[in-house]
């Protein structure tokens, strides 16, 4: 089942294109991770992907079954003002927003989960803590377990480990790996990295974009003949 | 007067006056609902909007007074029906445009609040001034110089009556969507919450706000009943809903302590008094934010 088709997608900014003519899919599942060097536009086109932009042209299909609201996103960063009053269990509960539909409030359930989720990325102490008060790294695992509040289908990480320490980093990319795990509901994920090592370990399928275009799209496996073969 | 017999004059006049109950009942209303959405502008650094948008209401009443007056109209006291929507209208204008947008946000304010500032101005010496027109505009401007302005009117206290239950059921309602779309809204909107359709509303309550709160504190002061609630209690609250509760509070108590000083003394306009009131608040709360953050450390 697909969970997202890209179609000649051209994204940029003000009329000028960063990349153009991607063309890849997303299946149910899936562990893609999104590579290239730095402004080479791979954050440009995750908010494209989430139509936080409009594309310059291309199209983007949202498979059967899913919809904006089963969504999950980690951003790059966060432009939060610096004196915002928000302790980390609102932050964190906002991400069960978009299941509420019209409800003006959170139900048992939600509470729940955002506790469970607060449970597993360790912040659980830091509950009643000021957010802005934080450090990067707890700031970063906040917003990822916000993150997680928001869906069961579909990740989209930014940098996930950005400002992790090395345990941390590692905790991580297994605790993604077990969230696409099929046995757990098989969450898909897409991320961005510029961890090669872990992206060939964990990840299924490589999308690697560099110069405007794609350079490679495909398995980890393929992905890693293909490394070879160019320095070869 | 001692101030034993300003009390007994304040006590007289609370018992036997509609009009000094309905400017405290309108008074406590308009306070409340104000500080609701402080915490929201603050954050957004729109903590002008206030002010640009009463400029708004200040140009669209010299407007509606001049084609009163053409018209051959004598009273426009309603005019309240036609300013209200004009500064819905501006005040969704500037919420929407955004951090994204090419004109950010305060500049957005300045053009606005000084384009509708001349514009009144002009308004207002090109058509040959009537009293009626001065006299409001210095209303306008000023917001209720005594408490007798304020409760006199009836149509305003229910009107003030109606539109705060609105405000604060719909705040109640949209609480964690506001939330939201103030801490982060790309999050927001890439999961899924319609962020436009709630900024659009935010606007519409924000506007509503600004206009009631015009009629107690004048355009010129309106900014700093929406904003020092706020201010005051982020300097001792860290999480949004501590924060909110207690600018409520904040808001309501300065405004009945000014409604009151007001009532007592006779040269103490309403409008700046609850500024007033509101700017010492403050002051007590950085001081004790100052304190807890000392002891802390
Ligand atoms: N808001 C913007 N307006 C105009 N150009 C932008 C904007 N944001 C990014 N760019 C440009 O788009 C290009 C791609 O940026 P992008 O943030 O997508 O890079 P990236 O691949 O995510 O890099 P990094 O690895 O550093 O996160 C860069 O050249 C950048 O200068
Ligand atoms: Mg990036």
């Amino acid at each position: 089942m697909e969970h997202l088709i890209c179609n000649n997608l051209t994204a940029g900014y003000d009329g000028k294109a960063i990349i153009a003519d991607l063309s890849f899919s997303v299946n149910a599942g899936d562990y893609l991770c999104i590579l290239g060097e730095n402004g080479s536009g791979k954050s440009t086109l995750m908010k494209t992907l989430l139509r936080l932009k409009s594309p310059m042209s291309g199209e983007i299909t949202m498979g059967s079954g899913l919809s904006a609201n089963e969504i999950g996103y980690l951003p790059q960063q966060t432009v939060v003002q610096k004196d915002f009053p928000a302790s980390v269990r609102e932050v964190v509960l906002s991400g069960c927003l978009n299941g509420c539909g019209l409800r003006p409030f959170y139900n048992k359930k939600e509470k729940q989960l955002a506790s469970e989720n607060m449970e597993k990325l360790g912040i659980t102490n830091l509950a009643n803590r000021c957010y802005r008060e934080l450090s990067g790294g707890q700031q970063q695992r906040t917003l990822l377990a916000r993150a997680l509040c928001a869906t069961r289908k579909i990740l989209l990480l930014d940098e996930p480990t950005a400002g992790l320490d090395p345990t941390s980093t590692a905790e991580m990319y297994e605790l993604i790996a077990g969230l696409n795990d099929k046995r757990n509901g098989g969450t898909s994920i897409i991320m961005i990295s510029h961890d090669i090592a872990n992206a060939m370990k964990y990840a299924s399928h490589i999308l690697l974009i560099g110069s405007g275009k794609l350079l490679f799209n495909g398995t980890a496996a393929e992905y890693s003949q293909f490394v070879g073969g160019a320095a070869s | 007067m001692t101030f034993g017999e300003r009390i007994d004059q304040l006590i007289y006049l609370f018992n036997n006056f509609d009009f000094a109950r309905y400017a405290l009942l309108v008074g406590v209303l308009i306070a409340f609902c104000s500080s609701l959405l402080g915490v929201t502008l603050v954050l957004r650094r729109l903590s002008f909007i206030g002010s640009g948008l009463s400029h708004v209401s200040f140009g669209s009443t010299t407007i509606v007074a001049a084609i009163a007056m053409i018209i051959g109209v004598e009273s426009f006291q309603n005019n309240f029906f036609f300013v209200l929507p004009i500064t819905i209208l501006c005040s969704i204008w500037l919420l929407l445009s955004g951090p994204n947008s090419k004109i950010k946000g305060d500049s957005a304010l300045a053009m606005l609040s000084v384009g509708s500032l001349a514009v009144g101005y002009l308004f207002m010496n090109i058509f040959p001034k009537s009293a009626n027109v001065a006299a409001d505009i210095c209303t306008v401007l000023f917001g209720s110089t005594a408490i007798l302005t304020l409760g006199s009117k009836q149509w305003l206290v229910w009107l003030c009556v109606g539109l705060s239950v609105l405000v604060s059921a719909m705040f109640l309602l949209f609480y964690n969507k506001i939330f939201a779309i103030t801490f982060d809204e790309d999050f927001a909107s890439a999961t899924g919450i319609k962020a436009k359709t709630y900024n659009a509303i935010l606007a519409i309550i924000i506007a509503v706000i600004i206009v009631l709160a015009m009629n107690l504190v004048g355009a010129l002061l309106v900014s700093a009943l929406v904003v020092f609630p706020a201010l005051t209690a982020m300097r001792v609250f860290k999480s949004f809903k501590a924060v909110t509760i207690c600018s409520v509070i904040v808001s309501v108590f300065c405004s009945t302590i000014g409604i009151l000083l007001s009532a007592m003394y006779d040269n103490l306009p309403l409008g700046s008094v609850i500024v007033a009131v509101n700017l010492a608040v403050f002051i007590l709360f950085a001081f004790a934010g100052l304190a807890a953050r000392r002891k802390k450390a």
